[in-house]
């Protein structure tokens, strides 16, 4: 099969479009690998002082807001369905509708944070930032709890960021017709970090809203 | 090919297309220039530590900036030399034409971390300048966090950022070294440079975010005051270390498995001869990748881990030897009846097997728990780690840069100059860091800017050799810009190599290959030699 | 100018290690020769240019690479196995040492002995004796190493960590701090100086301190108001603290702990982390109000009345 002419999508480097679409996939699971232990080493902090402080982290997460978090879990789930249904549209060639499912998508990415700031609001008005004003009528140690809640979500609620500045680029990509079943690598690798974001919560919400419950 | 034919050179020449360019062969001499800049600020704080130890007293300097000296010299050498020395400068500029690929497969990421390089680069130098930090490289809490008036924060942030370039670099070597080899080249058909590579991606891949989140935590701890290192609130300052030494440790192996792949090239080469038992060292690499995540407790032995966690991890310790050692032997084997050449490469190379060695069995002794009691945090530990990251990768970098020199210039450096050059540097780094391992083990601990006077001749002695070393990397600097203009023209394969770097011209042209090549054979496919050492059918 | 080769070998542990680090030492020598003098030979005999045999040589790659992969292998193991051995044996300390707490702070070692006497950098010890240091740190990580005893440890904040030695031969010895703990960390270091028992006795006297550690530690237990709980007393249900030291306490989450220095230093700094089954969590925090070397002393003195029979509950 000898193209005479490559693929406009296809760069200088490649051979031709299947190349270049592997690559991009290895290439983003590679990077998703860099971010599981990126977070690795607040996870690995986090169950050394679970261990050590077992009990504050059981007082530290009853008063996190398990309403505020339960919404935003599935908030985040139906947005990975919404994701994953605008690349099944690019597959089917369904044109049009990617970039419907990609507007929902962001739509409730951006919902998710504004739920998050709610949260965070409700969390600073019941003296739960750790430091000279850390509400007195907890123990000590479950600043540790709280200290690991903020960096945590916070930078979960970063990559969310970052997530929806890719997605508004794909949706805007995906108004001006650009992917379709032959081209939609860009799409997938997208939808995969979406994906990533949303487990990454997964793992979040059981162990700072739910510690009580499994003890 | 015609003679003046386009090279990735000539394909350009204003400021603006070196900076936006996307030719992995530029992107690899952006970066040249820039490690060498970083090298030059590093080895003066280094000059200037060892002009002040000359003398027990603290004379030269104070304390406090002898604390930023040795910080400054640790920051730099390690993060903006020795890490982006081989990997990004030789790996971006050979890997691509190693493996008979047009670029790497992601050219516009590759430049990517070179802004992320000198972003952080940046912050660094701006950290210095503006009063310098005092924390030491390790960044220990609770110092770094709660003790230290200087610029940590920006340090640490020029650190995180550069971290993310070393990420896209390693990522984008992997997916090339997957995705983009030749047809025909195999996975044991690659040579053994692009399988240390391979093996040295998949720890900057691995490691570096480790380091990204531990410096993170370090530093919102210092801004918020509070913090999970913290022991006033019952936190643990020796997390830290878990943390940092998982991913330092590795990182040790970054900067030195590409020399490994470096000397490999080399001794075969210089030697005209397949390397002896390619398998085991293409197995070694991958297990030094491997154990290598797995013994950063040895850096703690005496911090108050437990013992018994000390005990694996010097049992682990002494395991990751074995596959350095099999290296070794196996490059002692390629000689045997070879036909050895001793050009300046393969002068640096077998200085590198020898000063490597040294370093690899102090190490042992440093994996044994109870010297390792006596010498941790003295001079024998710096003597250590000098044998390997500058006995090892410095000179493995200067191994491949003379190698490969012909390749990226289209000129021979000067031959007479360039083996007085490894042999001054051979003698001048035994001189200044020998008699380091003596001082350790009488007990002088590093970081001191006054010591205990019986120390002083050792003292004497390393600085002595500091400045012959001076001379040793100033040699090469000047005959390498003479080269440039005045060098015997090389042509493709001066060297007369197998691999596909030397089949096209030199400096290559701006897409590598005229055409695809094809690979029918194994790696270093040398033909049979005669009595005298030519080989039969040349 | 001096010329040292060795350290003095004054420890049991130095003896020890020595005889290890020498054998180190001839075991690298023989690697270094095994490796080098066949490929000097072989860059010998090979150089291009000269005579000689290069046909290819049919040897068994294989058999080859597992012995020297295999040996090596047994070797580090022996190697790991003395060296644990004798690591093993430095960490953890005979029974009637002589118990001696030393608190490290931005630049300085303080040390208290039992009898109450105190000192700064420097460090009396009789010789032919075991000795426990208990080490506390007041900001930083430091740690005390004695080159002469081939002994280090990490001095962590936040906890307590324990090294112990036997001198062997009377002298003065140096001691530094080797951990890097900022502007002076050069200048925190001292002597050790290792007497004969008697003279070590003569020096004690010679100090004449007031209080012993205990008495101190008593004097403070009643300062900082512990007294108004723990004894006897009727309005706050603490609990008593006589004969608690090395006993096992039950926790209320039904675990249980022994009464340890590590348990007494975490239940005054951090009291409510691990509460008596049947009392309340009421008891504030010192942390930030008590030094480390305080926090000795109330050890001392907790221990000192470790033999006691608590009085009867009122």
């Amino acid at each position: 099969m000898k193209m005479p002419e490559k693929n406009s999508n296809v760069a200088e480097q490649f051979e031709d479009a299947q190349q270049q679409s592997e690559a991009a996939h290895l290439g983003m699971w590679t990077f998703i690998a860099t971010e599981v232990l990126f977070f690795g080493g607040l996870f690995l902090a986090y169950f050394v002082y679970r261990h050590f402080y077992f009990h504050e982290f059981v007082i530290g997460s009853k008063r996190t807001d398990v309403l505020f978090g339960t919404i935003n879990s599935i908030i985040l789930l139906t947005s990975s369905l919404t994701m994953a249904l605008a690349v099944h549209a690019a597959k089917e060639n369904y044109r049009r509708q990617i970039s419907r499912w990609l507007l929902l998508t962001l739509l409730l990415g951006f919902s998710f944070l504004v739920v998050k700031g709610f949260e965070y609001h409700k969390d600073i008005h019941d003296q739960l930032v750790p430091g000279a004003n850390f509400n007195p009528a907890l123990p000590a140690q479950s600043q540790i709890f709280f200290w690991l809640y903020w960096t945590m979500t916070g930078l979960h609620a970063i990559h969310v960021c970052i997530g929806l500045g890719v997605m508004s680029v794909m949706t805007f990509l995906a108004r001006r017709g650009k992917f379709s079943a032959v081209y939609r690598t860009p799409l997938e690798l997208a939808g995969l970090y979406w994906h990533f974001v949303d487990i990454v919560w997964l793992f979040l919400f059981p162990l700072l809203y739910l510690v009580q419950r499994h003890s | 090919m015609n003679e003046p034919e386009k090279n990735y050179l000539s394909a350009g020449d204003t400021v603006k297309s070196w900076l936006l360019t996307t030719d992995h062969k530029r992107i690899g001499i952006l970066y040249l220039l820039s490690i060498l800049f970083f090298f030059v600020i590093a080895a003066f704080a280094a000059a200037l530590m060892r002009l002040e130890l000359l003398t027990p007293q603290g004379d030269l300097v104070l304390s406090e900036t002898y604390n930023k000296l040795f910080t400054m010299h640790g920051v730099l050498m390690v993060w903006f030399f020795l890490i982006p020395s081989i990997p990004s400068v030789l790996g971006n500029f050979i890997i691509p034409l190693m493996i008979g690929a047009r670029d790497v497969a992601f050219p516009k990421l590759n430049l990517l971390s070179w802004y992320l390089f000198i972003i952080g680069g940046f912050f660094v130098m701006h950290a210095i300048i503006i009063g310098g930090v005092d924390t030491g490289w390790t960044f220990y809490t609770p110092y770094s966090t709660a003790y230290s008036n200087s610029h940590v924060i920006e340090m640490a942030l020029g650190i995180f950022i550069a971290g993310f370039g070393s990420i896209l670099t390693g990522l984008n070597f992997i997916i090339t070294i997957q995705k983009m080899r030749a047809p025909g080249l195999t996975w044991f058909r690659l040579p053994l440079f692009i399988w240390s590579m391979y093996s040295t991606s998949l720890i900057l891949v691995l490691a570096t975010p480790v380091l990204a989140i531990t410096l993170a935590l370090m530093a919102v701890e210092r801004i918020w005051g509070v913090g999970i290192f913290n022991p006033k609130l019952g936190g643990d300052p020796i997390l830290f270390q878990h943390l940092f030494w998982f991913y330092s440790h590795p990182a040790v192996y970054i900067m030195i498995l590409p020399g490994m792949g470096v000397v490999s090239e080399i001794i075969t080469c210089f030697s005209r001869k397949k390397i002896f038992g390619y398998h085991f060292v293409v197995f070694s690499s991958v297990a030094i990748a491997i154990i290598g995540f797995l013994v950063w407790g040895h850096h703690m032995f005496v911090s108050s881990q437990s013992i018994y966690a000390g005990m694996v991890f010097s049992f682990l310790s002494f395991l990751v030897a074995i596959p350095s050692a099999i290296k070794v032997f196996n490059w002692t084997m390629t000689l045997y009846r070879g036909s050895i050449s001793f050009e300046a490469p393969m002068l640096y190379a077998l200085s590198f097997i020898g000063l490597f060695v040294i370093g690899g069995l102090t190490g042992l002794m440093l994996a044994s728990l109870a010297v390792d009691v006596h010498v941790h945090g003295t001079y024998f530990v710096v003597a250590h780690f000098h044998y390997i990251m500058v006995g090892g990768m410095v000179t493995a970098f200067m191994a491949g840069l003379h190698y490969w020199w012909p390749k990226i210039t289209g000129r021979m450096y000067p031959e007479k100059l360039g083996q007085l050059a490894a042999v001054i540097l051979f003698f001048g780094f035994n001189l200044t860091f020998f008699p380091q391992f003596v001082l350790g083990y009488l007990g002088m601990p590093r970081r001191v800017h006054d010591y205990a006077p019986e120390f002083q001749i050792y003292n004497v002695l390393s600085t002595a050799g500091a400045s012959i070393l001076a001379i040793g990397y100033l040699l090469p600097l000047t005959y390498f810009l003479w080269s440039l203009f005045y060098g015997k023209k090389a042509g493709p394969n001066p060297w007369r190599a197998t691999g596909l770097e030397w089949k096209t011209s030199s400096p290559p042209p701006k897409n590598n290959f005229a055409e695809t090549p094809v690979v029918t054979e194994d790696a270093y496919n040398y033909p049979p030699l005669n009595e005298i050492g030519e080989h039969e059918n040349a | 100018m001096n010329f040292p080769i060795f350290p003095k070998e004054a420890s049991t542990t130095a003896a020890q290690t020595d005889h290890l680090y020498f054998f180190l030492l001839g075991f690298s020598a023989f690697i270094l020769a095994l490796v080098f003098l066949p490929m000097l030979f072989f860059l010998f005999k090979y150089r291009r240019g000269k005579k000689a045999n290069r046909n290819f040589a049919n040897l068994p790659t294989m058999k080859i690479e597992i012995t020297w992969t295999v040996i090596p292998i047994f070797l580090v193991t022996g190697m790991f196995a003395w060296a644990a051995q004798i690591f093993f044996d430095e960490e953890v300390p005979p029974a009637n040492t002589l118990e001696i707490n030393v608190v490290g702070k931005q630049w300085m070692w303080k040390i208290q002995h039992q009898e109450g006497n105190r000192e700064i950098n420097e460090l009396h010890l009789p010789v032919n004796r075991a000795v426990k240091l208990t080490l506390a740190s007041e900001d930083v990580i430091h740690s005390f190493f004695i080159p002469a005893f081939r002994i280090k440890q990490d001095v962590v904040p936040g906890r307590f960590t324990t090294e112990w030695f036997q001198p062997t031969k009377i002298g003065a010895y140096h001691f530094y701090c080797s951990e890097y703990c900022g502007a002076d960390h050069s200048k925190m270091q001292g002597t050790v100086f290792v007497m004969s028992p008697a003279d070590y006795e003569n020096w004690l006297a010679h100090g004449a301190p007031k209080n012993t550690l205990a008495q101190s530690g008593e004097n403070l237990f009643r300062q900082l108001g512990c007294s108004g709980c723990h004894v006897n007393s009727k309005a706050v249900h603490a609990p008593p603290l006589e004969g608690l030291y090395e006993k096992l306490v039950p926790l209320s989450d039904g675990t249980f702990v022994r009464a340890d220095d590590k348990y007494i230093r975490d239940s005054i700094l951090l009291p409510a982390s691990q509460i008596v089954v049947g009392y309340q969590p009421l008891m504030p925090t010192y942390e930030g109000h008590i030094s480390e070397d305080e926090l000795l002393q109330l050890i001392a003195y907790i221990k000192s009345i470790g033999n006691e029979t608590p009085p009867p509950n009122p």
